[in-house]
């Protein structure tokens, strides 16, 4: 896990690759397209590019405009901007019609550092997934992010594929990446405890379950790349093999990727649960790594927040 | 008077009398607003845009948002009138399981673009949609319907901005000036003038018409169709609840229906101003 990618790179680098591929492709922007790296596309397709300012509405109107003439719009800005900004554009707009948009965001969650706590989005999944027809993805590394981009161009309806700032480590081969929308991937077997987890939380996860290896507790983890639809039979399934279920995602405990596995979790096989997230609060200044420790979501803080599970968990 | 804008008066009077029984059936929905709009619309889906009923996604058709979706009452009552289904579903508006939503609503009923009712969307919309027109090839143009109130959104200023910075000449707004809103006037709620020079500021090529004028509508919309190099807004200045003489600059039927007896009334009134028109077309 020694090499880091950055996710936005490689949205940069399959937007561009799609829109060779395919001359319905565009893409739109809110004067972010140096830091979403879609200023990639723009440079080759200017003609195709339309960079709505500082103004998301009228971006994510744009784009719905734009699928409406046969188009498959790339809406692209910071997290924060793409979601809570325009939401009601997203759910009026898109959703209400199943408006052919994907809404690609990158500099989700407190990795952003430095800008603070305006800046680092930490409740737009919940936004996102509570919307009919909308679907999320969240991927864990830079070749499940190429393979749910390139996904996402090729399905009608709105999409919501979350990016981050920082790079993540590589996770899986760039030409052997498991992506299927829809269904979570196993990256470790274990019995004890299972960690179901998105984005930058799956290489934490990952960190945590060699922590944990080294105390003899095995943890399987669950790479959910997709929140929404949720893969609850793979969720189920971690349940019931490893009887406690850890969710771990750089977004509010509330409405996120472990509100969906709870959801699931209740009503097909209650286990005890431990939700790792932010806790009614927003993010500050500092380096990533300071705040993933300060949020306790780092991997020393997974294994602690494992070994609490645990003791809930009946013997 | 020229037979074809007699023609068009004819067809926009009976789509009034369409309003009242639609709203007056659903005890619901927006005469007002319809009203103030219906002799635009009619303008639009009569004389100006090349349309398909039969093929409502035809490619070769004119778009049409309304982004002032309350009005929905004028939206079915020109499209059941053009065709795009039948007359007597006017009579489903509002009610459940029907395909004539409370604001339209593209997947529930052929002909409507793009789903509207929360104001202040349209705009961006249309002008997206006159965009991927224009990077398709298609000569094809893109009218939006935007009411006065709505102009207190804020994203309608952001598609006004981008519009007239792209230049964007296939894209007709047209606005529904009825000085009215729901809760009052709109020079006192919050007053948006000079609303023509404003337009202008931003790029865009304005006329300012008499809204329930036919000359003048049709003469802009000509004007738009022959402006190059910017898009156009037609500023028309419109009564609210036209036509129908107790809703006429009554905020009370911003979205109220009529009753039994005051939709009497104004059906008498309208086959009255039908009549002579020399009857329905």
């Amino acid at each position: 896990m020694s090499e880091k990618k950055a996710l936005r790179d490689a949205y940069g680098k399959t937007l561009l690759a799609l829109g060779k591929e395919n001359d319905k492709v565009v893409a739109l922007d809110a004067d972010l397209s140096g830091s979403t790296r879609s200023n990639w596309f723009a440079e080759a397709f200017p003609h195709r590019f339309f960079n709505a300012g500082v103004a998301e509405a009228d971006m994510i109107g744009t784009a719905v405009g734009l699928s409406t003439a046969g188009f498959i719009p790339f809406a692209s800005t910071f997290a924060v901007f793409g979601t809570g900004r325009c939401y009601d554009q997203i759910r009026q707009s898109v959703c209400l019609s199943e408006a052919n948009v994907k809404i690609v965001v990158t500099h989700a969650g407190v990795t952003v550092g430095e800008d603070g706590g305006s800046h680092q989005m930490l409740e737009d999944i919940s936004l996102m997934r509570g919307l009919p027809h909308m679907r999320v993805i969240v991927p864990c590394d830079y070749a499940e992010t190429v393979a749910a981009v390139r996904y996402v161009a090729g399905q009608e309806g709105p999409f919501y594929v979350r990016l981050s700032r920082e790079k993540f480590p590589v996770l899986y081969a760039d030409d052997a990446c498991p992506f299927a929308f829809g269904k979570a991937h196993t990256l470790r077997q274990g019995k004890d405890v299972g960690i179901a987890a998105c984005g930058i939380m799956v290489s934490q996860a990952l960190e945590a379950a060699e922590l944990l290896a080294k105390e003899g507790i095995e943890a399987e983890v669950l790479n959910v790349s997709t929140i929404k639809p949720l893969d609850e039979d793979a969720v189920e399934a971690l349940a019931r093999k490893t009887g406690a279920v850890l969710t771990a995602e750089e977004h509010s405990v509330y409405g996120g990727l472990g509100s969906a596995v709870c959801e699931t979790l209740a009503e097909r096989f209650p286990v005890p649960v431990r939700r790792v997230g932010v806790k009614e609060a927003f993010g500050f200044s500092g380096k990533p790594g300071e705040l993933l420790k300060h949020f306790r979501l780092d991997p020393a803080s997974l294994a602690e927040d494992a070994k609490a599970l645990l003791k809930r968990k009946a013997r | 008077m020229d037979p074809e804008i007699r023609r068009l008066k004819q067809i926009a009077y009976a789509i009034r009398k369409d309003i009242l029984v639609m709203t007056h059936a659903a005890q619901s929905g927006h005469p007002g607003g319809s009203l103030s709009a219906i002799d635009l619309m009619t303008c639009l889906y009569f004389h100006d845009m090349a349309l398909n009923p039969k093929d409502p996604q035809w490619e070769g058709r004119d778009r049409f948002i309304l982004s002032k979706g309350h009005a929905s009452p004028a939206l079915y009552g020109v499209l059941a009138r053009v065709g795009y289904f039948p007359h007597e579903e006017l009579l489903t508006f509002r009610k459940f399981n029907s395909r004539l939503q409370g604001h339209p609503e593209r997947k529930f009923l052929p002909g409507v673009e793009i789903s509207t009712g929360s104001l202040g969307q349209g705009l961006s919309v249309a002008h997206g949609m006159a965009l991927g027109l224009k990077l398709a090839g298609s000569p094809q143009r893109v009218y939006c319907l935007v009411g006065d109130g709505e102009l207190q959104e804020g994203q309608t200023w952001e598609a006004i901005m981008a519009a007239g910075h792209r230049k964007t000449d296939n894209l007709c707004a047209i606005l529904d000036h009825n000085h009215l809103q729901i809760d009052g006037i709109v020079e006192e709620i919050k007053n948006e003038e000079p609303v023509p020079e404003k337009f202008e500021a931003f790029g865009w090529a304005v006329h300012h018409i008499d809204g329930h004028d036919y000359d003048a509508i049709l003469t802009a919309l000509e004007a738009a169709r022959n402006t190059k190099g910017q898009p156009t807004f037609i500023v028309a200045e419109t009564v609210k609840g036209k036509g129908v003489s107790f809703m006429e600059n009554n905020v009370d039927f911003h979205g109220k229906a009529a009753n039994d007896e005051e939709l009497k009334i104004g059906l008498a009134e309208l086959d009255l101003a039908l009549a002579q028109l020399g009857g329905e077309a």
